[in-house]
């Protein structure tokens, strides 16, 4: 396990690395320190064997071998001096500080003599270093110097009383010294000891620096990216990698994170398609087979509504058994829509004016709303090849919704505050005087379900008579050279792309909080989208976004900005953010129309803030 | 009300959008664009306008042509005052109540100003139906829009088995409680193979159920290939 971490292995490397140079340097530190101290060592004893041959020669010349012994004796007493010996030609001990050894034989191979009896003729002469040697003569015994100093015969030695040398003899004898090497020795394991201690202080100390770099750096990015990928793998397709670095993991985690988002957008498409087609033919089926009983109750109880004028309580009734068959063809209508995915009939046409035509359908369901529409435009669209029905259908699915978002809580306040001057409350008053309005609001309520929408459109309708809105449907076409600038900034338009912005980041002027906010402006192409797009944003989140602001807490309103858990399954059937008031089919079916105009939707929420919708549609369909 | 006249057709569209019409009467042979390519306009530009067709030229292709490029209504020349006012009259009010069904289903309002055909059936523009059945034959019957369009039927005039009808002309004559008889278009050609007894002497059964119970002929299409393609889902 550990063997397979790449933070452990390369921590191991430089260690390894660290090891070798520290062992290199100290070997060659140790190797020129015990060298040092050796020739000091060896010049000691050098002057040393000087000495004693200086000091001796008075005696030796007059033969006083009583005064040699005991300045020989004297002198090897001394701690740093192991023995003292003089051999004469033949090797016998003349002299030693030990006096055992004296008239013992040395043989000429042993270490002593050894230098210059090794080659047949004995040397006369030797260098310094020669005349050394070190060796240890014990198992135990502390590693010795020995310096071996010839004693050259002298005019004075054979013309001296005693006429003890010939005088055709070159060297008389030898003065030998040995000095213990046992402080040179501790020395040299001193600085071993040391080098060891540094060299492994160096490691310890360098492979935990390096082991946390690796691990804060390498390692731990590596794993959340392992795990990620893990994640990933299992099928869990939302998870993220919080980035805060800028290197190459870092952007190899954003380069996740972005693999992981077309993973999620991927599969979502597929996941649509397998679903698309499997509930279309379930859908087809049970559709058909509704709907025609359901046409015959309809045509049965609008007769019947139509002949009961004369009872109020009865008209009533059938009132709302029309309107709940209604409601049901339609969701069995929208089903059908849904499932039969019709080809598209395309033909080239002009998205702005698809849009225009869209707003003008709904535009009595805004002004009933209150709810104000601002367009804003790009006139230089390029023409698309669409079914511009169904684009209609798009779009109108879309500002349905927006609408009802906004419109929600709208209905709310109309509900609670009859009367007094409902409209000016609204809105723009709201947010004019802020906290104690947008504080009593609190959550939006839904209006209750159970009862039918128009039961609360109608005192709506009432309202608006007596108190005119403020905000009303407002349909304008934005000066050309607000995009000019812009297109410069975002570099060069590519024609034939579009968009509609996000009203909410380019604020236009005049746009409230409440407003239903449209924008078709031409897109750069980005990478993985078919050429460009068409955005359409929606704003809900006046209150929230002031009550933010105010208050300073979170906002808890799910009127405005859709929870992430459920954006996901927003484009699947039956899913609905309006309760029973929707079919959850209206955005299932705008997805299927764009698919099969080989664009994209996509949308982008965030709670108490509002949501955008994105509508891409290729220009050569 | 009044009544403006164009030479052409590009100078009724230059018409169209300056002021508002309730309705056009157009002719299908026309210099420069004709009938067809009027609606077509129309459509394309988004206009909302119901449109009578009307020519002397009268063949059942036009007649049937006219429906399924979208006009509203058809009238072959000549016609009489009185006939010319129905037709004025029903598609006016055909034209109303199909904006009212629009926007009460955008207010999601649970009225209904007239029920449309069910899905599966087949239209001959907003007038007439037909159903294909399993045994080759088929069903043919009158639209609601049509029938609320003409404000109630006081009595249906109907062929007889064994009559052939044609696509586009006339199978059955309607009269309102006012007096007013109107012709409804068949929608497919054939031989009538029985005659809904009960519709003819109970005509409100129509009115109530006019796509199931309130049926007008059985008939043996003679040419379903070429009706089909006048006719939409």
């Amino acid at each position: 396990m550990l063997g397979r971490n790449i933070g452990f292995k390369l921590t191991f490397g430089v260690v390894l690395t660290v090891l070798v140079t520290i062992g290199i340097f100290a070997w060659f530190n140790i190797q020129s320190q015990s060298r040092s101290l050796l020739s000091e060592v060896e010049r000691h004893a050098s002057q040393l064997s000087e000495a004693v041959k200086s000091d001796t020669e008075y005696d030796m010349l007059r033969n006083d071998r009583e005064r040699i012994h005991e300045s020989i004796r004297r002198i090897g007493q001394q701690d740093s001096i192991d023995r003292i010996r003089v051999f004469n030609k033949t090797g016998e001990i003349i002299y030693s500080s030990e006096e055992t050894d004296i008239g013992r034989m040395v043989d000429t191979q042993t270490e002593s003599c050894y230098r210059c009896h090794s080659a047949g003729e004995p040397l006369e002469h030797l260098e310094m270093q020669e005349r050394t040697r070190i060796f240890t003569p014990g198992p135990d015994s502390p590693r010795l110097l020995g310096i071996i100093n010839p004693i050259y015969n002298a005019p004075s030695c054979w013309t001296a009383d005693c006429h003890a040398h010939p005088e055709t003899q070159t060297v008389l004898g030898v003065l030998d010294v040995t000095i213990p090497l046992t402080e040179v020795d501790r020395n040299i394991r001193h600085s071993q000891i040391a080098a060891i201690i540094l060299a492994f202080s160096v490691i310890l100390i360098l492979s935990l620096i390096v082991g946390l770099m690796v691990r804060w750096w390498i390692d731990r990015p590596v794993q959340e990216l392992l795990a990620a990928t893990r994640s990933v793998a299992g099928g869990n397709l939302a998870y993220r990698l919080t980035v805060k670095r800028d290197d190459e993991l870092g952007m190899l985690a954003n380069s996740f994170n972005n693999m992981t988002d077309k993973l999620a957008q991927a599969r979502l498409q597929l996941f649509q398609s397998d679903k698309l087609a499997s509930l279309g033919r379930l859908a087809a089926g049970v559709a058909h087979e509704i709907n025609n009983p359901l046409t015959a109750v309809l045509t049965y109880s609008s007769y019947l509504l139509k002949r009961s004028q004369g009872r109020p309580e009865t008209h009533k009734d059938l009132q709302v058994i029309v309107s709940e068959t209604i409601r049901c063809r339609e969701i069995v209508k929208n089903l059908l829509d849904f499932a039969r995915q019709t080809v598209p009939k395309k033909r080239k046409a002009d998205i702005n004016e698809i849009v225009g035509r869209a707003a003008k359908v709904i535009e009595n369901q805004l002004a009933l709303g209150r709810v104000q529409l601002v367009m804003d435009l790009d006139p230089a669209l390029p023409s698309v090849t669409v079914d511009a029905n169904q684009i209609q259908q798009v779009f109108i699915n879309l500002m349905v919704n927006a609408a009802d978002a906004i419109g929600d809580d709208e209905g709310h306040h109309q509900g609670h505050e009859p009367g007094d001057q409902p409209a000016a409350r609204r809105g723009s008053a709201d947010q004019d005087r802020g906290v104690p309005q947008a504080a009593r609001t609190g959550r939006p309520q839904v209006p209750d379900r159970r009862q039918p929408r128009h039961h609360h459109a109608l005192p709506q309708a009432g309202a608006k008579r007596a108190h005119p809105p403020r905000s009303h449907v407002r349909i304008e076409r934005a000066p050309v050279e607000r995009h000019a600038p812009a297109r410069g900034r975002r570099g060069t338009a590519v024609p034939g792309v579009l968009d509609l912005a996000d009203c909410r980041r380019r604020a236009l002027p005049e746009v409230r909080r409440s407003d239903l906010c449209l924008r078709s402006a031409v897109e750069r192409p980005r990478a993985g989208l078919p050429a460009g797009g068409l955005r359409l944003a929606q704003l809900g989140a006046g209150r929230c976004q002031l009550e933010r602001r105010v208050r300073g807490g979170p906002c808890e309103d799910d009127g405005c900005g859709i929870p992430k858990s459920q954006i996901p399954h927003l484009f699947e059937p039956f899913a609905t953010t309006k309760g029973p008031k929707g079919t959850g089919l209206g955005l299932a079916v705008s997805w299927g129309i764009i698919d099969n105009h080989n664009g994209k939707i996509s949308v982008e929420s965030e709670v108490g803030v509002g949501t955008t919708f994105v509508v891409r549609i290729p220009v050569q369909a | 009300m009044t009544v403006v006249a164009a030479d052409s057709a590009a100078e009724a569209l230059r018409l169209l959008k300056e002021s508002r019409f309730r309705l056009a009467l157009c002719d299908i042979m026309m210099q420069g664009l004709d009938g067809f390519q009027f609606l077509e306009e129309l459509n394309r530009s988004g206009i909302q306008l119901p449109v009578v067709m009307m020519t002397g030229y009268s063949t059942v292709e036009n007649a049937v042509r006219s429906l399924a490029a979208g006009a509203i209504d058809y009238i072959p020349k000549p016609f009489t005052a009185d006939e010319l006012l129905t037709v004025v009259r029903r598609a006016l009010r055909s034209s109303a109540l199909l904006d009212a069904a629009d926007s009460a289903r955008l207010e999601r309002a649970g009225s209904m100003s007239f029920v449309p055909c069910p899905d599966n059936y087949l239209k001959l523009g907003c007038v007439s139906w037909a159903l294909m059945e399993d045994e080759g034959t088929a069903r043919v019957g009158v639209s609601d829009l049509f029938l609320k369009a003409a404000e109630g039927i006081r009595e249906f005039e109907l062929e007889e088995p064994g009559e052939d009808l044609v696509q586009g002309i006339p199978c059955a004559v309607a009269t309102s409680p006012d007096g007013s008889r109107h012709g409804i278009m068949c929608p497919m050609s054939g031989k009538v193979l029985e005659v809904n007894a009960d519709a003819q002497s109970n005509p409100s059964l129509v009115e109530k159920d006019p796509y199931f119970k309130g049926w007008l002929y059985r008939i043996l299409p003679s040419d379903p290939e070429s009706n089909l393609q006048w006719l939409s889902l």
